[in-house]
């Protein structure tokens, strides 16, 4: 006499499933049809405002960021680490800075200024966050970041201030496009994290009136380099 | 804070709500911020038509296939170092969550915000295994400090006014300064944002929702604006995902598809500040984020949904558009409606998850105006479905007995002309005489629901087709 | 695009509202259809089955309905002076058959010559002006199923912009529900007090003497409270002011009252 396997809450919601929609596990043509759809990531609908170029792009971005309450500053990218200080100075924000092991910031010229630099995660006490975007999506002025040793996720979230450099060349119309990157770029598996920012932190939750730095940053200052 | 249904009540409830003067003035709110925002927002992007049609297509595709979705995905989340538990019941998440959080020895779990959580009465379960479960959401942290449940699926405080936030932060938060000021909205936020700041970095498990769980790459995704639900997720050691069935998505573009109308529909924002993908735990050379990442499927009554007439609800992505725009939520608030959902998507969905005998007041406490399936970014026919209900409810003899009896006698004689011809043209002569000298009544037998607050036009006299009659 | 034929017979769908309560908007209708060129009849009829359907009495509303697509075999159109028992004609009788291979093609055909009057005047008839006068000012509430079942809101404003006399000014929150819904204004009538007091607000901030609209049942709801809050503002069926048909009392006004 064999036992009969019990069936797990897995075997069930599968079956309850099939059995609702009247169909078998076996059913070669609905595969299909879900492996084909699956790996052609196919596009829908991309809104006319994310499928601008050149320089109509560069100030889509910059101006729905500024929308959502971000600041954003275009300079060259020598003079990152002058404009992190005149940021930090101009807003009354101590000369510290947090940032992670991107290549791209760390090779810039932070010696020309006084700021006082720690790299890793944030532990919670950073006051003002440094990192570089994956890229920006022009349509919404969102920040694409992505997790990592160079780029620390904590980094997004914990300083009071988060300063992001973005390449103006890693700037797409649509999410789709930078999406479409972060696939090609790690293939196989995502990265743990992708933050999709836009603006600072915020909540309506008291009265429905918007207030600024709810848990996240209470400010987002973009750097667009060139 | 139980779970009790209080459904069955919802007349009294309503009653309640329409004689709080403080929850009427907050529900100002709703009428007017909510509503303008979504037209903005829509009318500021030509393509929102198309891309309503375009979300409810890739919903319904997900949902013909749920299934082979759910087997990807699954397939998937292994491959990134991610762990995938299915759970049929409340009770079956409950435990599997509780399971997690006790063998990593949690004390804390801090919690973003998600109603799945709150259909499942999560941190009931979680205290009852004695931990502490902290919710991190503004609006949630204040409830939460009130023992009082969500009145809106996405502004949870939506109910309160800054006053009753202040008393209760004093009442509770006793190692602050009592002498400290907190008549701005914005001291309350600073405040929050620092007690809360302290639970974020010592919880040892962070639970969110999903809005989505994207099959192709065995992504959870969560939008936020105040970044609760990234601290929640990045900082303890485990995250865990409870999320129900119809979350799932094919591909990374079909969540872009459907996220450019989620907060357009919900906040009338562009996109909510933080859009997040998670996949799996952190990797080797990541510096942060947590160490295991574990996803329960929840079930509890979805598959049942598929293939009904009821089908159509599991496109719902939880926007709130829905309950922002209807004249009976804006009336009585979301507590009235007694149980976790409210407004048209809780008047559809209540009956599905605890039963029409206890859920059978929401369907039928609606107008049919229409203005919810109007503004659903997925274009669930709302009205229908709760018409639906209804047929259930005279099909199992539910309905009460007058009523039921009423219309049976409306219908006997709608169905029989010259009978119907013949007494209503009786009736109505004697009703115009009887009201002829005020032109209405301000009372009527059976109608006491209408004539206790407003008068009843009387008839004019002879009927239409009595006159037509004549007039021929 | 406007189909003008040869003298349409036209069967006037005159709902159990107006047979009962308010004739007067039935000749109303009658008269702006024969100004339209229309043979109007008026085949026997009780009910479109709306209070079934809506209590999920499907059986009773298919024998209803049947009863009504019978009874209106032999017209051209079919025109109601009324959004919601037009949304049930044209949108809710295909439902209620579309699981019947028998009943569904009838059903469908049938909905296709039903219509609302007053877009009926202007789409169809290609009416754009009326001859009649009112001196006043009016302000006009959209009954929810003309508006989102039938999309109706432009054509009763155009005709309403050629009565001379009349001053249109517009309602705030127009296309918000008056908390009428039928039964449910009195299986829920605290709720439904409670939206129709905010209409009432919105009506009597606008200044205007008149309200109007296209369906009875709203119009009673809303005519019922501003009388019960001791208003002067008069209510009238839309289709009374373009057929310049205003001598008799307003809903709900004492049968001596004059205009």
């Amino acid at each position: 006499m064999s036992e009969r396997p019990m069936s797990t809450a897995r075997d069930e919601i599968l079956a309850s499933i099939r059995h609702a929609l009247n169909v078998t596990a076996a059913d070669a043509p609905r595969r299909a049809a879900v492996a084909a759809r699956l790996s052609a990531h196919a596009k829908g609908i991309i809104p006319q405002r994310g499928q601008l170029q050149g320089r109509a792009l560069i100030e889509c971005f910059m101006s729905q960021a500024t929308a959502a309450l971000a600041t954003v500053v275009e300079v060259s990218e020598k003079d990152v680490p002058g404009e992190v200080a005149r940021y930090l100075r101009e807003n009354n924000l101590p000369a510290t800075l947090k940032m992670g092991s991107d290549i791209r910031l760390n090779a810039l010229n932070w010696a020309a200024t006084t700021l006082s630099i720690s790299f890793g995660a944030s532990d919670g006490a950073d006051l003002n966050g440094l990192s570089h975007a994956f890229g920006g999506v022009a349509e919404t002025g969102t920040l694409v970041m992505v997790s990592g040793e160079d780029n620390p996720t904590t980094l997004n979230f914990l300083p009071d201030n988060h300063i992001v450099v973005l390449r103006a060349a890693d700037i797409a119309g649509d999410y789709e496009s930078v999406l479409g990157k972060i696939r090609d770029r790690f293939s196989g598996t995502l990265p743990r994290t992708v933050n999709m920012i836009t603006g600072p932190s915020r909540s309506a939750d008291i009265e429905q009136k918007m207030l600024l730095g709810a848990h996240g940053p209470r400010r987002l200052h973009i750097i667009i380099v060139a | 804070m139980t779970h009790v249904a209080t459904t069955p009540q919802f007349k009294q409830n309503a009653h309640e709500a329409l004689g709080d003067v403080q929850l009427q003035q907050a529900l100002g709110n709703v009428r007017t911020g909510f509503i303008d925002k979504r037209a903005k927002a829509a009318a500021k992007l030509p393509e929102f038509e198309a891309l309503r049609d375009s979300a409810r297509d890739i919903k319904n595709h997900v949902l013909q296939h749920l299934d082979l979705y759910v087997e990807a995905y699954e397939a998937k989340v292994k491959a990134s170092g991610g762990h995938v538990h299915f759970a049929r019941t409340a009770a079956e998440a409950n435990a599997r969550i509780v399971e997690i959080c006790k063998a990593r020895g949690a004390k804390t779990v801090t919690k973003g915000k998600s109603m799945i959580s709150e259909e499942i009465n999560l941190n009931a379960a979680i205290e009852a295994a004695g931990m502490a479960a902290v919710e991190t959401d503004l609006g949630e942290y204040i409830i939460q400090l009130r023992g009082e449940t969500p009145s809106h699926i996405i502004a949870p405080a939506v109910h309160l006014n800054a006053t009753q936030v202040e008393a209760d932060f004093r009442r509770v938060h006793t190692h602050l300064d009592a002498a400290r000021d907190l008549s701005q909205p914005t001291q309350l936020l600073t405040e929050a944002r620092s007690v809360l700041r302290q639970k974020f970095l010592s919880a040892d498990v962070g639970v969110t929702g999903a809005n989505f769980l994207i099959a192709e790459t065995g992504t959870s995704i969560i939008v936020t604006n105040e970044g609760n639900g990234d601290l929640t997720q990045i900082l303890p050691k485990v995250h865990i995902v409870i999320a129900s069935l119809e979350k799932l998505v094919p591909t990374m573009e079909d969540a872009a598809q459907i996220l450019r109308v989620l907060a357009r529909s919900a906040t009338g924002q562009e996109l909510t500040v933080y859009t997040t993908l998670s996949t799996g735990p952190r990797r080797a050379g990541d510096v942060d984020g947590p160490e295991e990442y574990h996803v329960i499927l929840l079930d509890n009554g979805r598959s049942n949904m598929l293939g009904s007439e009821f089908e159509d609800m599991l496109r719902c992505i939880r926007c709130g558009a829905c309950m922002n725009h209807c004249p009976v939520y804006h009336a009585v608030g979301g507590h009235a409606y007694g149980w976790v959902y409210p407004g048209p998507m809780g008047a559809v969905l209540t009956p599905t998850l605890i039963g029409v005998e206890q859920g059978g007041h929401l369907p039928n406490a609606s107008t049919f105006c229409g203005r919810c399936e109007s503004v659903c970014p997925v274009r669930i026919p709302l009205p229908r479905l709760m018409r639906h209900w209804r047929e259930r409810e005279f099909e199992r003899h539910l309905s009460p007995v007058l009523v039921r009896g009423g219309l049976g006698l409306w219908a006997f004689f709608a169905k029989r002309p010259m009978l119907y011809r013949f007494s209503t043209g009786l009736a109505m002569r004697a009703m115009s005489l009887i009201g002829r000298a005020k032109g209405r009544f301000g009372w009527a037998p059976m109608a006491s629901g209408w004539t206790k607050t407003r008068d009843l036009p009387a008839p004019q006299g002879a009927t239409f087709q009595s006159q037509w009659k004549n007039r021929k | 695009m406007t189909v003008v034929e040869n003298r349409p017979r036209v069967g006037l769908f005159v709902t159990c509202l107006v047979d009962l309560m308010r004739p007067s908007i039935g000749f109303a209708a009658v008269k702006l259809l024969e100004d339209a060129g229309c043979e109007v009849v008026v085949p026997s009829q009780t009910c479109c089955g709306q209070p079934a359907f809506n209590s999920g009495d499907k059986a009773t509303s298919r024998d209803i309905a049947t009863q009504v697509m019978n009874a209106f075999a032999e017209v051209d159109y079919v025109v109601t002076p009324s959004g919601s028992c037009g949304g049930t004609l044209i949108k809710h009788y295909p439902e209620m058959f579309a699981d019947d291979p028998n009943m569904a093609g009838k059903a469908r055909a049938f909905a296709a010559k039903c219509f609302e009057l007053i877009s009926f005047l202007t789409d169809v008839r290609g009416v754009s002006a009326v001859k009649s006068r009112y001196n006043g000012t009016a302000t006009y509430h959209d009954s929810c199923s003309g508006l989102r079942e039938l999309n109706i809101h432009d054509q009763p404003r155009k005709l309403l912009g050629t009565v001379e006399g009349l001053s249109l000014t517009e309602l705030p929150d127009h296309d918000v529900c008056c908390g009428f819904g039928g039964t449910f204004a009195v299986k829920y009538g605290e709720i439904s007090n409670a939206i129709v007091e905010e209409k009432t607000k919105n009506i009597v901030s606008t200044g205007a003497h008149l309200l109007l609209a296209g369906d009875l049942g709203c119009l009673m709801n809303m005519a019922g409270k501003l009388s019960r809050q001791g208003s002067n503002v008069q209510v009238r069926h839309v289709a009374e002011v373009l057929a310049g048909m205003t001598d008799l009392p307003p809903i709900g006004a004492p049968q001596g009252a004059v205009k």
